[in-house]
């Protein structure tokens, strides 16, 4: 990912900011500025998740994405914050501890880089809320 | 709205075709469906090629242009070509298109291709160029890959219904044992549940057996008014319906992952375009990507209660001669998946079938026939139902 594109969102990925609709009182994260539900209607505003979760399914990632070979094997998940919102993201536990339903909070991580010339990418990934 | 009918149909053989370049097998398949109805190059008023990534696959854009020009059809005859791209959907929205063109009465004699060339890059990157297909910006940048994200979808799916990776693997041998029947496969031999299950894990609990493979192939269509079709052939098989629905691009953001809304949505409107329901169709060719893609499918397209995919599998009600046979063709996962192609071969294969000339594959009573090609993870749905009469 180009460094602007990856810079234009960096506040939401550092910091698990979404946004939330007034109008339906809807969260979103990733972050939308138009709602589904009340789209033209809707009132955006920005919003910070506490980040509490829980793992609404899983797997273990045995064949790489291009540029994540040296993390196999690593858990992506699709986790559910309390707001309501679900987002794809992995969960830095191992792979026999990893369960449907577990509760999970976030944290600051590494997510990749862009080779040795290339930026450092970092974003959050979720751990054991317990 | 004019009645389409297809007068002709061809597909490349499907594999890793290194001898071939990408424009090599898109004239094969094109000038085949062309002889298959018996029409001139001055017949033609338009063509419209599926192709998801020409770009990253071949560093080729303008593929439209490029495919007009390989087919001997833009230096004198000037035919408009029409790229259509919606990831692994691009051959079914290219056939919808198509159809719209000689619906509307826009044009008369229409070609609807696929074409994708896969192998002139390494896995590596063919898979980057896939993963293309799922959110970038938030799925692809935490590490997701395709195998990983219908991987969520196979584990959740097992944990609400009770499939079994054993039922997931009974789609793959299923659909080799129907590929090993069909000469254009890429895999033309048998496997066992055993073979999936112990073949190596990709993305728990997708094993690669469940996976369907990188290909290249090519797949063409010649549309016609269904008026004029007896003109052409004795064998017309005409559209009873073609529809088409959209869901969020990333997985996370659906409603409940191990249903595709998007399927769902455009077999209901397809039901209701052809005045149809499941029990009337005859055989189905769905996008089995992954083996719970196909399990996922046959559920979502209303040919069996919501979890109970994987058991009808097992009972043998999707094999040939079973209650509602299901890619004859072998599927994304014998056959082959060139991604732009796909959608197209999955309609040659049902004409094949309707017109009575799948070979060793071929069913009894075989009137009517659907195809349901997905885009990403199901961002994007593409239903057809075909039929012999009209």
């Amino acid at each position: 990912m180009s460094v602007a594109r990856f810079w234009r969102k960096q506040v939401q990925r550092y910091n698990l900011v979404g946004t939330h609709c007034k109008s339906c009182d809807e969260y979103f994260y990733p972050p939308r500025n138009m709602c589904p539900t009340c789209r033209r209607n809707g009132k955006i505003e920005s919003y910070k998740f506490n980040g509490d979760g829980e793992v609404i399914s899983f797997t273990v990632i045995r064949t790489a994405a291009v540029g994540f070979e040296h993390q196999t094997p690593y858990i992506l998940a699709i986790v559910q914050l309390k707001e309501g919102p679900k987002l794809t993201t992995q969960i830095s536990c191992g792979i026999d501890e990893i369960y449907l339903g577990m509760k999970v909070k976030p944290v600051f991580r590494k997510l990749g880089d862009g080779g040795e010339k290339g930026m450092i990418y970092y974003g959050t990934k979720f751990i054991a809320a317990e | 709205m004019r009645d389409v009918a297809i007068i002709g149909v061809k597909n490349t053989n499907f594999g890793e075709k290194w001898d071939v370049s990408f424009r090599d097998i898109f004239v094969e398949a094109g000038a085949g469906s062309l002889q298959d109805a018996g029409v001139a190059g001055e017949d033609i008023d338009g063509l419209y090629v599926g192709n998801m990534s020409g770009g990253q696959f071949v560093e080729q854009e303008h593929i439209g242009a490029l495919i007009a020009d390989y087919s001997g059809l833009a230096k004198n005859l000037n035919v408009p070509s029409t790229r259509v791209e919606a990831a692994c959907a691009s051959g079914g929205l290219a056939l919808r298109q198509a159809i719209f063109g000689v619906a509307s009465g826009y044009q008369d004699i229409v070609v609807a291709a696929g074409v994708e060339k896969m192998t002139d890059v390494s896995s590596a990157v063919a898979s980057a160029a896939l993963a293309a297909a799922s959110d970038r910006e938030w799925e692809g940048i935490m590490g997701a890959t395709f195998p990983g994200l219908y991987a969520m979808i196979a584990r959740l799916h097992m944990h609400k219904y009770g499939t079994t990776s054993e039922q997931m693997a009974e789609v793959a041998v299923k659909n080799h044992s129907n590929g090993f029947l069909n000469p254009i496969s890429q895999y033309r031999r048998k496997i066992t549940v055993e073979d999936v299950l112990s073949s190596i894990l990709v993305a728990d609990p997708l094993h690669i057996l469940d996976c369907s493979p990188i290909t290249d192939g090519a797949s063409s269509l010649v549309l016609a008014p269904a008026d004029i079709a007896h003109e052409y052939t004795d064998t017309p098989v005409y559209i009873k319906a073609s529809s088409q629905a959209s869901d969020t691009i990333s997985l996370h953001d659906r409603k409940d992952i191990t249903t595709l809304d998007s399927t769902v949505a455009a077999a209901n409107r397809a039901y209701e375009m052809a005045k149809m329901k499941p029990n009337d169709i005859d055989l189905v060719e769905v996008h089995d990507c992954f083996t719970i893609a196909e399990i996922c499918a046959i559920e979502d397209l209303g040919f069996v209660k919501k979890g109970q995919g994987g058991s009808f599998t097992q009972e043998g009600e999707t094999s040939i001669g079973g209650k509602i046979p299901v890619n004859t063709s072998g599927g994304l996962k014998s056959c082959g998946h060139p991604v732009g192609a796909t959608g197209i071969k999955q309609a040659v294969e049902v004409v094949h079938q309707l017109r009575g000339e799948a070979g060793k594959r071929q069913l009894d009573n075989a009137n009517i026939g659907m195809t349901h090609n997905v885009g990403g993870s199901g961002a994007t749905a593409v239903v057809h139902i075909l039929a012999r009469d009209r």
